[in-house]
């Protein structure tokens, strides 16, 4: 009996893995096709997207996603480690507990909430603010979206491992006769680094990702940004905008852009996982010396 | 207290009241500009699809994400192969759901020929949520203590009773706040359905036709601009969704905490 | 003697490449109490886990040696038929989070008795004999986690007594109690073992001398010295039993 119900889980396991193993393989078996169309590095680097043309080039893409991404992170850095801060450091607790609360309920709103309201309140601010050729839809819009979305993941891991840093530091550095905001910034977040940086890039990962919520707010056209208040296409919203109607090579086109989407996730992924076990095998390391002493 | 150490403490309050007040603007303008517009009637065919959308994926992703979970932690002993699973979960987990969805229109839609259906988006979503119920149901599990295990087997139970009859049951609110956490995941979900459930708007008769979730809706009255009205008020309704859902995410939790 | 339930021969255990215990030979015979005493890290402890193989769960171990019970070779034995002659009652209480009555029927149930009326009885002698009856029998449907922790672990021990076992393996039982429930905890060793054999390990040298018939004595996972309580701890044998119990280390 027990050894027939290890299997059984065995085989969910087996599932589990087969199923990740199968999308993985399936989506670049799918996208590797067109690259007997467009060579890797045309579809990379190649300005004009056209597909009626035949003409495959994500680079405007590629571009609004890391603009998108890395603008989106420093302003969600930022607020969030500074937001972080003040719920660990400078606020009572209860304040705080019920301020962590709300974090939490901004994790949960639905990314097409974020987008419709992006839609209906910052486009049009942007539009009589800066104006711009999208009336409003652009990189700034997509940024601020993002940024907002990704917050609640940067506060949460910032603030949690803030958390996890000893007393002993606080009382060491403040008997040393540094100030709070010294202990804070020169002792704490260092110490907080490895769980913050998980965070971060947890976010980047968000952020890189999200579809619909960009879509609503980014003015998708698939020309190379001058301006942050240019309309944008991600990658990922060239997807979901082009996919119901796609067919041949049109349709390998938009599966190589969810490979190079999905490499570039997986490469974070990978980084990440470093980060882990590289933070691991320095604590051992520092826990083995303590052993010894 | 130095100049300098006042503007940045004032600093530090300005940026985290920035993202509060942010939080209320947030919400208070969907609820003021929503709250007249709610027609529950209007809106029966996406709720309809919704909770299909929902009970198809949970039915789907809880049983193999929980085995999954239950090989992990109480029965694997560290190889290649629970290395491999662990590192495929999170891959999972990390890959966005714009890609689950090319995923499932290309396979489930168009090769297995489910064609755009609510099946084809449920199947989609449990890929989806696969590796969140995988992960929290570990976590559930890691938190029994290890002695009441050691109290079930010395007693002579088999590893699959104490499994059923001890973990588990002291796993309950751990799994079930996954579990309530995924029904969020799957309710605020555009993209991966918009490409595989479709967009009909109309009740689903059976699995196999086409539906629009309450996210897809939204998505598509914002989009066309069709009715702002109606998208304020599927907007409320979704919010009011996923703030119940969060509220009992909090009650489980504060159970759990006292459960101990 | 054929009263010798238990015989251990030549018994090494490692974990990875170290090795916990060396060449232990040691019986349990009926109906007596055995405590196993020695300082911390001596191996008195994976010792009794093994004898009822709940030294199984640890990943990387590897055993040398005999041991049977009853005639029978606990290695080669289904570890589950084992646990149902041999149970254990751990170092810290560890109810199930469920009712005081649900604790103690989970045994016979798994056993496959299902009518109400066998297991009420099963559960009231069991809850007598573990001398709790007339402190928990109004509130048998409560959690048995909101007991104190004295309670808890005679609970534990009545769940222990409702699988009917042999012999019972006490792991430092009073070690996280007060010394009342300590008290009371070896009054009712004093009881049980009428009925059943106890190998308990203690850290308690007192504890030791006040309850078990005989006495074995661990180092560094070697077994030094096993004899009569009486004997052990006034003319020792060896001299590390002489250092220890007049605590000269340990």
């Amino acid at each position: 009996m027990d050894k027939v119900m290890k299997k059984v889980f065995w085989c969910f396991a087996a599932l589990t893995m087969t199923v990740v193993a199968f999308m993985g393989v399936y989506i670049i078996a799918n996208g590797l096709p067109f690259f007997k169309h467009t060579s890797l590095w045309a579809f990379l680097t190649g300005k004009n997207w056209m597909p009626s043309g035949e003409i495959f080039g994500i680079f405007p893409m590629l571009v609004a996603s890391l603009y998108a991404t890395i603008g989106a992170m420093v302003i969600a850095i930022i607020v969030g480690v500074s937001t972080a801060i003040v719920l660990v450091e400078l606020l009572p607790a209860k304040l705080a507990a019920l301020l962590s609360a709300a974090v939490d309920l901004l994790a949960g709103i639905p990314s097409v909430i974020y987008g419709f309201w992006g839609l209906m309140v910052v486009v049009p601010l942007i539009n009589d603010l800066w104006g711009g050729k999208g009336a409003g839809s652009s990189l700034l819009a997509v940024i601020f979206i993002l940024a907002l979305m990704v917050l609640p993941t940067v506060i949460r891991m910032t603030e949690v491992s803030l958390r996890a840093v000893p007393n002993e530091y606080k009382e060491g550095a403040l008997a040393l006769g540094s100030s709070r905001l010294q202990y804070i910034f020169k002792v704490q977040l260092k110490a907080a680094s490895s769980g913050t940086l998980a965070g971060i890039i947890l976010a980047i990962g968000r952020a890189l990702g999200e579809t619909m919520a960009v879509i609503l707010v980014a003015g998708n056209t698939a020309l190379l940004p001058q301006s942050i208040t240019d309309p944008v296409r991600t990658l990922t919203a060239n997807i979901a905008i082009e996919m119901g109607y796609a067919s041949g090579v049109h349709q390998q086109a938009l599966f190589a852009t969810g490979m190079v989407l999905f490499v570039l996730i997986i490469a974070i992924n990978l980084a990440m996982h470093m980060l882990n076990t590289r933070t691991e095998r320095r604590e051992r390391r520092e826990s083995k010396g303590k052993n010894t002493l | 207290m130095k100049a300098k150490e006042k503007i940045l403490y004032s600093l530090l309050g300005i940026i985290a009241f920035s993202t509060f007040g942010m939080l209320i603007w947030i919400l208070s303008y969907i609820f003021i500009k929503g709250i007249g517009n709610v027609d529950l009637i209007g809106l029966m065919p996406a709720i309809i699809t919704t909770i299909y959308m929902v009970v198809i994926g949970l039915v789907i992703a809880v049983p193999i994400g929980m085995g999954t979970a239950i090989y992990l932690n109480e029965y694997a002993k560290p190889s290649k192969f629970v290395k491999g699973i662990r590192f495929s979960t999170e891959c999972l987990a990390a890959v966005p759901s714009i890609l689950f969805g090319l995923f499932g229109m290309m396979f489930f839609v168009t090769q297995l020929k489910l064609g755009y259906s609510i099946l084809a988006g449920g199947l989609t979503v449990a890929l989806m949520i696969l590796p969140t119920v995988v992960k929290t149901t570990e976590e559930a599990l890691k938190t029994v203590p290890l002695s009441y295990r050691e109290g079930s087997l010395a007693l002579g139970a088999s590893k699959f009773s104490t499994i059923m009859k001890v973990v588990l049951p002291s796993a309950v609110p751990g799994i079930l706040a996954g579990i309530v956490f995924s029904t969020g995941r799957i309710i605020g979900e555009t993209a991966a359905i918009y490409l595989t459930a479709g967009m009909v708007f109309r009740v689903p008769g059976n699995v196999m036709e086409s539906g629009r979730t309450l996210s897809v809706h939204l998505y598509m009255l914002a989009k066309e601009g069709i009715s702002l009205e109606q998208a304020y008020g599927t907007a409320i309704v979704l919010l009011m969704v996923v703030l119940g859902l969060n509220l009992l995410t909090y009650v489980i939790g504060r159970k759990m905490k006292n459960g101990k | 003697m054929a009263n010798k339930i238990i015989k251990a021969r030549d018994l090494s255990f490692y974990y990875g490449d170290f090795k916990a215990l060396k060449n232990i030979n040691i019986d349990v015979v009926k109906n007596e109490v055995l405590a196993f005493i020695g300082p911390s890290g001596c191996g008195k402890s994976t010792f009794l886990r093994i004898l009822n193989r709940m030294s199984d769960l640890v990943e990387g171990t590897k055993v040398e040696g005999s041991i049977t019970y009853n005639e029978q070779d606990i290695f080669s034995m289904d570890p589950i038929e084992l646990r149902k002659g041999v149970g254990m009652v751990f170092q810290k209480p560890n109810p199930f989070p469920m009712s005081i009555y649900d604790n103690i029927a989970y045994g016979p149930r798994m056993q496959g008795i299902k009518k109400k009326a066998d297991l009420d009885a099963i559960v009231e002698d069991s809850l007598k004999k573990a001398a709790i009856w007339d402190e928990v029998k109004d509130k048998l449907k409560k959690n048995a986690i909101s007991l104190s922790g004295g309670q808890q672990q005679r609970i534990c021990i009545a769940r222990s007594i409702a699988m009917n076992p042999e012999i019972l393996l006490m792991d430092e039982p009073t070690s996280a109690l007060d010394p009342i429930s300590t008290l009371k905890i070896e009054d009712l060793i004093n009881e049980l073992k009428k009925q059943y054999t106890i190998v308990i390990v203690t850290h308690n040298m007192q504890q030791a001398a006040r309850i078990s018939d005989r006495t074995a004595f661990f180092l560094l996972g070697e077994l030094v010295e096993v004899g009569p309580t009486d004997k052990l701890f006034d003319q020792p044998e060896d001299k590390r039993t002489e250092d220890y119990i007049t605590g000269r280390f340990g």
